[in-house]
């Protein structure tokens, strides 16, 4: 038991001087093919974050015709209310909503200089439930309405484009996987054929197999697990310069909206599995050119 | 200790090397393997540690028959035949010490047992000095009995040597030799390969004499 863990501290000892003589760089190749896909998913995360909240509380706007009058416009406020997959709702005359978009700098000069009050008065309608199509629908039959705009709809094209973006991010990090292999098996043939004569003899005086493949796959798990370490670094940093501007854009909308980090238990698995990679490229690597020599 | 019977030994190619070769080594023997180059010695000596398998026949080295080890078994066989090439075949990125520590690397010794039995060996050897040099450093001879160290420093019950002393001056050669016969006196099966029959004269071995892949 001792003699095999002491087998294994030498070979990744071996494997760690190995690597900091030559594998940094193949680690940084790796890192920075990985950062795309890690980067990619945290974005998507985050996109998903906006996504479920924009959804979590179902807003829509029921904007009228600009002929209708306000006796008229208040008249819709009863059968809406009557309503039941309508939870609450909130008239908004014209004059607010030029009022509110003035407000907004540099507008008002825009809006004066029109003449006239472009805006229509709206309904914003809070609905109970998920399904808002049928409801939607209703809203747009009612007498005096022009558009009716719901969130859930923004919502979801946000979500069908995360999905789509999450494909194509598998795709992307299925490629980069098999590139992080190759990168590996590379490196460990170029180790092996360095270290020819000592494996030459190595196996004339005694090694076993074993011994002679340990280091090598010391050196995939090591250099592809590096690679993962330096992805998820410069995702980490990515998103920190990126977020300095997101809060800016965020506060505009009165957000406090920010980018996720991919959290520790994500950071994790990404460097686990860029380990396991190495390892694969360091196996197939090992298994094709070790039988070469006897 | 070493017994071949009947074995021949065919090259791909149809080159045969050796033919119905039978003889017996016990243990603590000294044995000379003598004959011309291309006589086949070489090619006896690797079917010892299944560097080479037979064609047919059969080769008991410790009562296992090597013809037929597995492949995952010849390791351990190895561990307990040290051998000596004729190219020394040692590593020129490290030290004399770091050579001789290598077969002890793979057999899981604690380290300052296997510190202890690398000085010992180079010490038998009368290289006690140069643990830190290069071998590239060394002369000829020393670089020969850093082989040797390496190839004793498991303590194998069998030493096989092959053409030791090609390329050795006499004087070098005759130290080299004496290593040999001083493990045989420790009770070492020892087992050279030469064509130097003056050599061969010196000392109370028994020598097998192979013609053409035959013992003559």
């Amino acid at each position: 038991m001792i003699g095999w863990l002491r087998q294994h501290v030498r070979a990744l000892r071996l494997a760690l001087r190995r690597f900091a003589a030559g594998g940094t760089l193949s680690a940084l190749v790796i890192g920075v093919a990985l950062a795309l896909p890690t980067g990619g998913y945290a974005l998507l995360e985050s996109l998903r974050g906006l996504a479920t909240r924009a959804s979590f509380d179902p807003q829509i706007s029921i904007f009228l015709k600009g002929e209708v009058k306000r006796a008229e416009a208040l008249a819709l406020e009863r059968p809406l209310r009557a309503d039941r997959r309508v939870a609450k709702i909130r008239f908004i005359p014209r004059e607010e909503a030029l009022k509110e978009l003035n407000a907004v700098q540099g507008l008002a000069e825009v809006t004066a200089a029109l003449g006239q009050n472009p805006l229509p008065d709206t309904y914003v309608v809070t609905a109970r439930g998920e399904d808002l199509d049928p409801l939607v629908a209703d809203l747009a039959r009612m007498p005096g309405v022009a558009h009716v705009q719901s969130d859930s709809v923004w919502a979801r094209r946000l979500a069908a484009i995360a999905s789509a973006g999450r494909l194509a991010l598998w795709l992307l990090a299925s490629v980069l996987g098999i590139g992080l292999v190759s990168v590996t098996f590379n490196t460990i043939r170029l180790q092996i054929l360095t270290h020819r004569t000592e494996i030459e003899v190595s196996k004339l005086i005694g090694a076993t197999d074993a011994f002679i493949r340990r280091p090598f796959y010391y050196l995939g798990l090591l250099q592809g697990m590096a690679g993962g370490a330096i992805a998820i670094a410069i995702v980490w940093i990515s998103l920190a310069l990126l977020n300095r501007e997101v809060a800016v854009l965020a506060e505009s909308f009165g957000s406090g909206y920010r980018l996720t980090f991919p959290g520790l238990p994500d950071a994790i698995i990404a460097i686990a599995l860029a380990g396991l990679l190495g390892w694969l490229g360091a196996h197939l690597s090992v298994s094709k050119h070790l039988r070469q020599i006897e | 200790m070493v017994n071949f019977s009947a074995v021949a030994k065919r090259y791909p190619g149809g080159q045969e090397a050796l033919k119905d070769v039978s003889f017996s080594i016990e243990a603590g023997e000294l044995v000379f393997l003598t004959g011309r180059s291309g006589a086949g010695k070489s090619t006896l000596l690797k079917l010892i540690p299944a560097i080479e398998r037979p064609t047919s026949g059969s080769v008991i080295v410790n009562g296992q028959n090597v013809a037929s080890l597995k492949r995952g078994a010849i390791p351990y066989l190895r561990r307990n035949i040290g051998l000596v090439f004729q190219d020394q075949k040692l590593l020129y990125d490290r030290s004399v010490y770091e050579n001789v520590m290598l077969p002890l690397a793979f057999s899981s010794h604690a380290p300052r047992e296997a510190a202890r039995r690398a000085r010992a060996a180079l010490d038998k050897v009368g290289l006690a000095g140069r643990e830190n040099a290069n071998p590239i450093q060394l002369s000829g001879g020393e670089q020969q009995r850093v082989a040797i160290a390496r190839a004793v420093v498991n303590r194998p019950s069998i030493l096989i040597a092959d053409e030791p002393t090609a390329n050795l001056d006499a004087d070098s050669a005759a130290r080299v030799l004496d290593i040999f016969v001083a493990f045989r006196q420790v009770g070492v099966t020892v087992l050279i390969a030469t064509h130097d029959l003056a050599l061969v004269e010196r000392y109370a071995g028994r020598i097998l004499h192979l013609e053409q892949g035959r013992v003559a």
